[in-house]
């Protein structure tokens, strides 16, 4: 078959297809991975020593256990406890739990570097100890936050490639079934690698004038 | 058919995918150091189009996911340079490859945050740029670089299981096949997940070690 | 430019020291211009030391003096200009740039002093890679110009445990261990607390009377009323004004020297 029509015919659509899962599994994971690493990070911060301690132990095992291993653990595991997930689903939530755990380090780190002035200032006006969190800690820090979360939203798109272990026919999948049948693997992944590239990069970019959007004149990140 | 006896019929087993696993890592580091350094001295001082070069370089390994990077150099890259390498290799040369892609740019972080006098005082005494590199730049710029860089451990050790994809027998893999055969699952993969998590500890604690002992009095993050 | 006092009897540099016998220049510059970009810092510079004289050179900030020095030992490279070490041109000198650079010795306002050495490391590193001494010899050497600064009880000392005044005067013993022919200092009190400025120039004052040839960019005129052979006084670009302190600090030639050098009334009262 020539190539022409190898890669509009064949290729284009199989990727295209894969890109949709891809789109599918970041757009379902990310707003919920940022979430619990919010949540995650806030437990570890200001709850108390138990639920601290079980934030800390969390972020010790998903950061500890290669993130495919997790996956197998949640979609092969889970059934004999009486848990079956489909695969699409287990994907999602091992990148959940995953990207949460790497989120929550970022923004307890940026919870830290808020200066005390700010907290105290804040009790002295009267407001809870959560509406502190609220209005003033989570405000600064998230912004500051920003570089570590956008680079594990990044890591969030090109790990998604894993949910194909769990056979699940996003991009990279799709590829390799076009490649294995086609025996056209450099060409193929090119064009996958090309595909990614373009996500990562367009993305870096979106990040950058997002910082300038959110941006306070005066607050050093 | 108890755990107990399950982990210790195939303990063996289990530490010849350990030893595999720690193969990975430990030549994947080495690639990762060895071209990484010297990629980042020349984003430093070398030629426009050496640096350019590099840039793509890092772009292109560190915006592929591994496992496709895997793909890609075990069915398309290498069979097509004429090279049969074994899963093992092509594996390691793709995190090695990676690593240097990260470390190129954690070196040159690293070596960017010197303070410009250093270089200026060196060549003052007469030293070449070379000389000043070696003897100056690089000893401070290597301590700087060292909290970055044993960040690449964790990432590495938890990438090598990716290695599964390609076939190799790392502990991953050999999990997997424990599981398929004895049909016991969540235990062995806890198991399996302790297995990691013990290692990445033993790592960090040894980069830990390293770094106490070659610290220097007022000298680091913060200094000059 | 040279002054219009510079009649022959203090045109020869005799100020109040009287520290050589011959007449032999050491380092001659020649027409030094620089350009940053648009900004012509330096505009046709050019002045001769003799042996074992203290040249200081005063002027606003920004007008070029420390660009000048770097110059010198090529740090810089000038866009137009000549600098000879006695008879050898060190400007377009190549890969010999290295012997020049251990012959001119230079200390920095920041001192920059290699943060990974302890005090000794700094002063003998430049022996063991640029000199090529054995170990023995350049640790010898080293203690001995640590000593001659005073700073030989903190040999084993990093520079973030040093306070600025021993920090300046360990970079001073690292220019000496060179054996250099001359030596240039860039504002080397600078940065120092007042405090800490007196001992560095202390011995700075030592090294002079010793017979060492210093190019000296300061504010620090009470050093330079009392230590200089020659003050050359430099406003944009250019040399103004050129003369032995009595003159020069006293008694100026131009309306802008005194001007400048007014500013300095209390400090430059005659002393000792």
């Amino acid at each position: 078959m020539e190539p022409a029509g190898f890669i509009t015919d064949i290729l284009i659509p199989a990727l295209s297809q894969g890109l949709v899962v891809t789109l599918q599994l970041i757009v379902l994971s990310a707003p919920f991975g940022l979430l619990l690493g919010i949540g995650i990070s806030l437990g570890r911060q200001y709850g108390g020593k138990n639920l601290s301690n079980i934030c800390k132990l969390y972020v010790i095992f998903i950061k500890g256990c290669p993130l495919l291993l997790l996956l197998f653990i949640l979609y092969f595991g889970l059934p004999s406890v009486g848990i079956t997930l489909t695969a699409f689903a287990a994907s999602v939530i091992g990148f959940i739990l995953c990207n949460a755990a790497y989120n929550s380090e970022y923004i307890r780190g940026a919870i830290l570097s808020v200066k005390d002035g700010q907290t105290i200032a804040a009790q002295a006006l009267g407001m809870t100890k959560w509406q502190v969190i609220r209005e003033v800690v989570l405000p600064q820090a998230l912004r500051r936050a920003i570089p570590g979360l956008s680079n594990e939203f990044i890591y969030l798109i090109k790990y998604s490639s894993l949910a194909y272990m769990l056979t699940v026919i996003e991009l990279s999948g799709a590829g390799k079934l076009v490649a294995t049948k086609y025996f056209a693997y450099n060409e193929v992944f090119i064009a996958v690698g090309i595909v990614y590239l373009a996500l990562v990069t367009f993305t870096t970019v979106a990040v950058h004038y997002l910082e300038k959007r959110v941006a306070v004149p005066g607050m050093i990140h | 058919m108890d755990v107990t006896s399950i982990l210790a019929e195939w303990t063996p087993y289990l530490i010849g995918g350990i030893s595999l696993t720690l193969g990975l890592v430990a030549i994947a580091l080495g690639i990762g150091v060895a071209l990484g350094l010297p990629f980042a001295l020349v984003q430093v001082y070398g030629p426009r189009p050496a640096k350019a070069a590099i840039s793509a370089y890092a772009w292109f390994f560190r915006g592929l996911p591994v496992l496709v990077l895997l793909f890609l150099f075990y069915f398309g890259i290498f069979p097509a340079m004429g090279l049969d390498l074994p899963a093992f290799f092509v594996g390691a040369a793709v995190l090695g490859l990676r690593g240097a892609a990260y470390q190129s740019q954690i070196f040159r972080g690293a070596i960017q945050s010197i303070n410009e006098g250093q270089m200026i005082a060196a060549l003052s005494l007469g030293m070449t740029r070379l000389t000043a590199i070696k003897s100056i730049i690089l000893p401070q710029s290597l301590r700087i670089a060292l909290p970055g860089w044993s960040n690449e451990y964790p990432e590495i050790l938890t990438d090598s299981a990716i290695c599964y994809a390609i076939g190799v027998a790392e502990l991953l893999t050999r999990t997997s096949q424990i599981v398929a055969v004895t049909y016991v699952t969540m235990p062995i993969y806890l198991c399996c997940a302790l297995i990691f998590i013990l290692l990445n500890y033993a790592g960090m604690r040894v980069i830990h070690v390293v770094e106490k002992r070659v610290a220097i009095p007022g000298f680091g993050a913060g200094a000059g | 430019m040279w002054s219009k006092k510079e009649l022959p009897s203090r045109a020869s540099g005799q100020g109040q020291d009287s520290p050589m016998k011959d007449d032999a220049f050491v380092l001659r510059v020649e027409d030094i211009h620089k350009k940053f970009g648009t900004n012509e810092v330096l505009k046709g510079v050019s002045f001769n030391v003799r042996k074992g004289e203290t040249i200081v050179f005063i002027g606003p900030s920004g007008t070029g003096k420390s660009t000048l020095l770097r110059c010198i030992n090529q740090l810089t490279i000038p866009e137009k200009g000549r600098v000879w070490l006695h008879d050898d041109e060190v400007t377009n000198s190549g890969p010999k740039i290295s012997y020049f650079r251990q012959k001119i010795g230079m200390v920095f306002q920041n001192f920059y002093l290699f943060d990974h050495l302890t005090a000794v490391r700094n002063v003998e590193i430049a022996l063991l890679k640029v000199k090529k001494m054995d170990p023995e010899s350049a640790r010898r050497k080293a203690l001995y110009e640590l000593e001659q600064v005073g700073m030989k009880g903190w040999a084993d000392h990093y520079p973030a445990e040093l306070s600025g005044g021993q920090a300046q005067r360990v970079s001073i013993a690292r220019a000496l261990a060179m054996d250099p022919e001359v030596i240039l200092f860039d504002e080397p009190t600078s940065a120092l607390d007042p405090e800490l400025t007196r001992e560095v120039l202390e011995v700075m004052k030592k090294l002079a009377k010793s017979g060492m040839t210093m190019l000296v960019v300061s504010h620090e005129m009470g050093f330079a009323a009392s230590v200089a052979n020659q003050i050359i006084f430099m406003e944009n670009g250019n040399i103004v004004e050129q003369g032995p302190p009595d003159a020069l600090l006293y008694d100026p030639a131009y309306v802008r020297t005194r001007k400048f050098v007014g500013q300095f009334a209390d400090l430059t009262q005659r002393k000792d």
